[in-house]
């Protein structure tokens, strides 16, 4: 009897193991905040059982929590480069990774009392006096814009002029806030905030924004990070993706 | 050691020298509300006094964050005092080093506030009652009586603020942002450092600001023992 009970509570303390075994953590860079939260439940169910945590953050940030061996499952990044490093760093399965996902970088003013820019060049006018960008150090619209602007050869010119922002949301609540007279974010980001800012131009980059993603090297639930990942390239995932404003690969 | 002197000469020390000159500004204007809050708080009893207080005391217990929304809706874009300045004197205190100060002065000024209330409730009144006696003005009797008496008092409590303002983090950083070369504090700098990866700069960084608050924390303990 006493064996039978002792069984038991054995059984019993295993049983949240048995729960926790159906979760991953999805680090996802923080335009896909939006997409994911609702391709979350969609997968959740999908996979009855399975659970699904997001951490959107801009990717650097999210590539250097999994390097200090924050417990991630699958990681999906705003540009090949921050993959890069990781899959350098073997902190991904390169095995799994794919793209998933494109977008495009747009230049926008808030909505009330815009400047009124309508190319590049305007950006070196008296009328901007700060220009939002993302820090290029980690965050990838950041780099983008380096890109873009460096082509033009405006980047170190503009520079005096930049407010560097932790990721492209915060450049998009610096100008919703009006606190900058324009800013650099993905054409998704422009989407979710319509009421307050509004697209002045896209301008062409030179590399696709590409958004690739891949299983975490680390993770301890690789089978059920390989079923999100291949569910992102699946219909239902596409479907919503594109109504968000995101590309195909 | 060779790396490490190369790694001190190629740093930048632009953070360094902001966030001492933002902590001096912002303890000069800690100091001055502080004091005059201070002597009226420990002087005079009017109805609310300890709610009003409290007031000015909650910085000190306030996430940053708070604060630093705050002072965006205080003298943002579209508040009425942001959208005056910037019409007017086009002028604006986000995104600039002066928003630092005033994040840095907002939580500075509870430790000063403390420090002086409690100083000058410590000085024997039948003294200023004395000077009054001997035709000296409220204002001499402040100035010649009550503020040597407490003046240790209150330099502990400014020394304490200047610390705390250095390290302010949080507030300015929603006000006044991470530019560097121009709104980088030390804080902020470490901050960025330990995002992008270089571990090295940030603990050249870390050891560099740990050193100078542990200098002026002590310098501030011999004060308030000198009380």
């Amino acid at each position: 009897m006493r064996a039978f009970r002792l069984l038991s509570l054995v059984l019993a303390m295993a049983l949240p193991l048995g729960a926790a075994a159906q979760q991953i953590t999805v680090s996802a860079a923080a335009s896909l905040t939006d997409a994911f939260k609702e391709l979350g439940p969609k997968f959740e169910a999908a996979k009855p059982g399975a659970t699904v945590r997001f951490n959107f953050a801009a990717s650097g940030v999210l590539l250097q929590q999994i390097a200090q061996g924050a417990p991630v499952d699958v990681f999906a990044s705003a540009d090949q480069e921050t993959m890069a490093r990781a899959a350098e760093q073997k902190l991904v399965d390169t095995a799994t990774r794919r793209n998933f996902a494109s977008n495009a970088l747009v230049l926008i003013e808030p909505l009330k009392e815009a400047v009124g820019v309508k190319s590049l060049q305007d950006l070196a006018g008296t009328g901007v006096r700060k220009i939002a960008v993302g820090k290029t150090a980690t965050v990838p619209v950041g780099r983008y814009t380096r890109q873009v602007l460096e082509g033009v050869g405006l980047w170190t010119v503009l520079e005096p002029k930049f407010v560097q922002a932790d990721s492209v949301r915060q450049v998009l609540d610096y100008v919703a806030r009006g606190e900058v007279e324009t800013g650099f974010v993905y054409r998704t980001d422009a989407a979710v905030m319509s009421e307050k800012v509004r697209v002045a131009f896209a301008p062409t980059t030179t590399m696709p924004v590409s958004y690739p993603v891949a299983v975490v090297a680390e993770s301890r639930q690789k089978a059920l990070a390989g079923d999100f990942v291949a569910f992102l390239s699946s219909d239902a995932a596409r479907e919503v993706l594109a109504r968000y404003g995101f590309g195909k690969p | 050691m060779n790396t490490t002197n190369s790694l001190i000469a190629s740093a930048d020390w632009f953070p360094l020298v902001l966030s001492l000159k933002v902590a001096a500004v912002a303890t000069l204007l800690a100091l001055i509300a502080g004091v005059a809050l201070g002597w009226v708080f420990a002087r005079k009893r009017f109805p609310g006094h300890t709610v009003l207080e409290a007031v000015f005391m909650l910085p000190l217990v306030l996430p940053p964050t708070v604060i630093g929304y705050a002072i965006l809706v205080a003298a943002g874009r579209h508040s009425p005092l942001g959208s005056w300045l910037r019409e007017h004197f086009d002028y604006s205190i986000i995104f600039s080093w002066h928003g630092a100060v005033v994040a840095s002065a907002v939580v500075a000024l509870p430790l000063v506030l403390k420090s002086a209330s409690a100083a000058f409730a410590g000085v024997d009144r039948s003294l200023e009652a004395a000077a009054s006696t001997l035709r000296q003005s409220p204002f001499s009797v402040f100035l010649r009586v009550t503020l040597p008496l407490a003046w240790p008092g209150i330099l502990a409590g400014t020394l304490l603020a200047f610390a705390r303002a250095m390290g302010e983090f949080g507030a300015s950083l929603m006000v006044a942002g991470s530019i560097p070369q121009q709104t980088q504090t030390l804080s902020m700098a470490i901050y960025d450092a330990v995002q992008a990866g270089h571990d090295d700069l940030a603990l050249l960084l870390v050891v560099v600001t740990s050193l100078l608050s542990v200098t002026v924390l002590v310098l501030s303990n011999r004060f308030f023992s000198l009380r």
